[in-house]
């Protein structure tokens, strides 16, 4: 098993991502995560999917997938060719008294602290899994209250981008149900 | 003719003149309170409706229609419990890959979510088992919904789509907009196969020695079977054809080894067995075909052509794979083959001789009961010998479906349908109905369990009210025949609710009379042929004959489910006598 990151391409209708969802869960593909969100061109969603499978069996969810047909366009995201990403807010019991403590362990991270109050700071950080997960250790200490995290997002490294691999629908005539031939 | 674009209409007018562009000419529904406004163009449409007397029964008849037609079969039915009702067709018509339209009613787009009176999220529902499906809330949505609906059911894999209208959107007011063309950006099959696999696959084909035709239902679908006679007569290789194949190749042609499969021969299973290359066309590895997968065909490669890439590799890891059509691919392999035959030229005679002694040291058989009672086995065969092999036979699911796979020997494509992949008890009746309208001038012939038959024999009033004369045999064993099978097998003879008494209840010959068919019964052997033959002689009305069976006979050459297929029974604790063969 390994992992592997997945950027799907899909139009932007209604349903789009309990197809998606509903493919994953009966086909039992261990999703990780799964974000969607806009893209540059309004009619079409990005989602990035991270999914832990066999080699072999990627390409056979790459192909399921491809038969949805909301979906456009897959491509697996590399992470050594990709910028990857992940939102964490979490918020800890750290008195004002830690502020300073916290803010360093923070400022290390590149994360903010968003809120705060004399029972609790929030901090905002953004980064690779292994960086969130490095953070999150870092500020266990003061404990936590409570987290919440996106999940990850991905983005190729260099100047191309997928839409420009997709988006050329051909036209088909209509009429075109599939001829009677009949004991042929 | 045609309604020109521009038309103000309601969007109710406007899927029915958008069903007429798509070229319908007949539709198989029920009407409610969602989808009723549709009923009132359909009144006055050159559509001819059928109205049926269950949704189930629609779309088995659609389905029907279509494996006869090659052509989309169309259902419709309202909100709620009529559109589940049709759930089983679509799922069973998704596994069977068969091009498939429901249109169903939906509760009005402001009450969608509110649980409003017969609301069901048939898209939500539906989403596992169809190629797509649309829920339309604006009627201008509803021309171009249904061309792409007709698009998808019928290119690349064929398969079910669904589109469910708000109703208030066949009711309001549009401007009717016929397509002129469709341009999915998420959908491009893939139909002309890549050169390099065709030329791949005919350098391994040359080098193999004992080289298998597996060949699936993708061959009825792509209409290859022209080709695949050519493609196999070149290379003179065995040719096994599945449970959704068979009449792709001739029955009666001397490289067709039988079915293979879980009650295939033990020419076929054998054949797939001990090949070292399965060439395989538009079949998928299903498990009923290759029992324990990992020791299925263990020393073959494989070379895999199918219309769908997810289909290659997901059972099986395809050593050349081939995406396209399948006619295009068979007719892209006869050249490229000749010509690697030419350079070399295999010499298959010691493994068509071993197949060909299995073939005729393990022919298909039964027994006769020694009670006097009628063998089931008999009935079938004698059906195909009087109908004839023009006619089409339609099955239900369980013993009665295996027989008829294997005790009529089809040479046709499209004269043999059943319910393969969901195997669903009630396909038969309505599915014959459906044949009988796509093909109204030849035999069709049910042949249901007396079991399946009682699921969905109510649309046999459907058939006698609407000039549909279907035959149906029912193969009445009075049991759930194939579950006590198992029962015997595995279950040490413990029938737990398998008897169905129906050689007691109900009275079969007086319900089909009731349903307006006349009703025949069989009780003895020898009354097999004449009542077979009366039944051919009824032509104005549906009939159903009643033919009671011996009730312990059993479907064998058998592999356990779960086993591998070295493990095939030609009965009861009798495996083939393995040491005599040189395989
Ligand atoms: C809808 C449905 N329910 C249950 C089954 C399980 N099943 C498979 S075969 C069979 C028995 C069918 O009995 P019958 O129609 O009498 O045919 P026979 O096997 O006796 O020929 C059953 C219950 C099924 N395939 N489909």
């Amino acid at each position: 098993m390994s992992t592997h990151t997945l950027a799907v391409l899909v139009e932007n209708s209604p349903g789009v991502l309990a197809r998606v969802a509903g493919l994953f869960s009966r086909r039992a593909y261990n999703i990780d995560s799964l974000a969607v969100g806009p893209t540059e061109n309004p009619n079409i969603s990005r989602m990035t999917i991270v999914i832990n499978v066999e080699n072999h069996a990627l390409e056979q969810v790459i192909r399921q997938l491809d038969k949805l047909i909301n979906v456009i366009h897959i491509a697996e995201v590399k992470p050594l060719e990709s910028i990857q990403s992940e939102l964490l807010l979490v918020k800890i019991s750290a008195t004002n008294s830690l502020k300073a403590e916290v803010e360093r362990v923070v400022d290390s991270f590149g994360a903010k602290i968003v809120d705060w109050d004399d029972q609790s700071m929030t901090i905002e950080a953004t980064g690779d899994p292994e960086k969130i997960a490095n953070l999150l250790t870092a500020v266990g200490t003061f404990g936590i209250r409570e987290l919440v995290q996106s999940g990850l997002v991905a983005l190729e490294r260099g100047s191309s981008a997928l839409s420009d691999r997709t988006l050329s629908a051909q036209s088909i005539p209509t009429a075109d149900g599939g001829q009677a031939d009949y004991q042929n | 003719m045609s309604t020109p674009n521009g038309t103000a209409m309601n969007g109710a007018t406007s899927l029915v003149k958008s069903l007429e562009a798509a070229g319908v000419d007949v539709m198989f529904g029920i009407p409610g309170g969602a989808i009723l406004p549709a009923y009132d163009p359909i009144f006055d449409s050159t559509i001819r409706h059928i109205l049926v007397r269950h949704e189930q029964g629609a779309g088995h008849a659609a389905t029907g229609y279509a494996q006869v037609t090659g052509r989309a079969g169309v259902c419709i039915a309202t909100s709620g419990p009529g559109a589940t009702n049709l759930v089983t067709p679509l799922a069973d018509a998704a596994m069977d890959s068969v091009p498939l339209v429901a249109i169903t009613g939906q509760v009005p787009s402001a009450a969608i979510g509110t649980d409003a009176f017969q609301e069901a999220d048939i898209r939500g529902i539906t989403m596992p088992f169809t190629k797509h499906n649309y829920l339309i809330t604006n009627p201008d949505d509803i021309p171009r919904a249904i061309a792409e609906a007709f698009h998808i059911a019928n290119t690349g894999r064929p398969g079910p789509v669904l589109v469910d209208i708000a109703k208030d959107a066949l009711q309001r007011a549009t401007t009717f907009n016929w397509p002129s063309t469709v341009s999915l950006a998420g959908y491009h099959p893939h139909l002309e196969p890549d050169s390099q696999s065709i030329s791949d696959a005919a350098a391994l084909i040359a080098q193999s020695h004992r080289p298998v035709f597996y060949v699936g239902g993708g061959v009825i679908k792509a209409n290859a079977s022209r080709e695949l006679m050519q493609l196999a007569e070149l290379l003179g290789a065995p040719v096994v054809t599945t449970l959704m194949a068979l009449g792709s190749f001739p029955a009666s042609h001397p490289l067709h080894m039988g079915m293979p499969g879980m009650h295939g021969t033990v020419s076929a299973v054998t054949a797939l067995q001990k090949s070292d290359l399965l060439i395989t066309l538009g079949a998928r590895f299903d498990d009923r075909v290759t029992g324990k997968l990992s020791s299925f065909a263990v020393n073959a490669k494989v070379i895999h052509a199918d219309i769908d890439p997810a289909e290659i590799g997901k059972n099986r890891f395809a050593d050349v794979p081939i995406v396209g059509d399948l006619k295009a691919t068979i007719t892209a392999l006869i050249p490229a083959l000749r010509s690697a035959l030419s350079k070399n030229q295999p010499d298959l005679s010691t493994w068509l001789r071993q197949v060909n002694h299995l073939k005729s040291t393990y022919p298909l058989g039964f027994d006769i009961p020694t009670d006097g009672t009628i063998s089931p086995q008999y009935v079938i065969q004698q059906l195909g010998k009087i109908s004839g092999l023009d006619s089409i036979f339609v099955a239900g699911v369980g013993q009665h479906q295996m027989w008829a796979s294997q005790f009529i020997p089809y040479e046709k494509p499209r004269t043999w349908l059943n319910s393969g992949g969901l195997g669903t008890m009630g396909y038969s009746v309505p599915a014959a109905m459906g044949a009988k309208v796509g093909a109204p001038d030849t035999t069709v012939w049910s042949i249901d369990g007396d079991g399946c038959f009682q699921m969905t024999n109510q649309e046999l009033v459907t058939c006698a009210l609407n000039n549909i004369p279907i035959k149906v045999a029912i193969i009445n064993n009075e049991s759930l025949g194939m579950v006590r099978q198992w029962q015997t097998l595995f279950y040490e003879g413990r029938y737990s609710n398998t008897s169905l008494e129906s050689k007691r209840i109900p009275d079969f010959p007086k319900l089909a009379d009731a349903m307006g068919c006349v009703g025949l019964s069989c009780d003895r052997p020898e009354d097999v042929d004449s009542i077979i033959e009366k039944a051919m002689s009824i032509n104005d009305q549906p009939v159903v004959v009643d033919f009671r069976v011996h009730r312990d006979a059993m479907v064998w050459p058998m592999v356990a489910a779960g086993t591998s297929n070295d493990e095939i029974m030609i009965a009861r604790e009798m495996a083939p006598d393995w040491d005599s063969q040189e395989l």
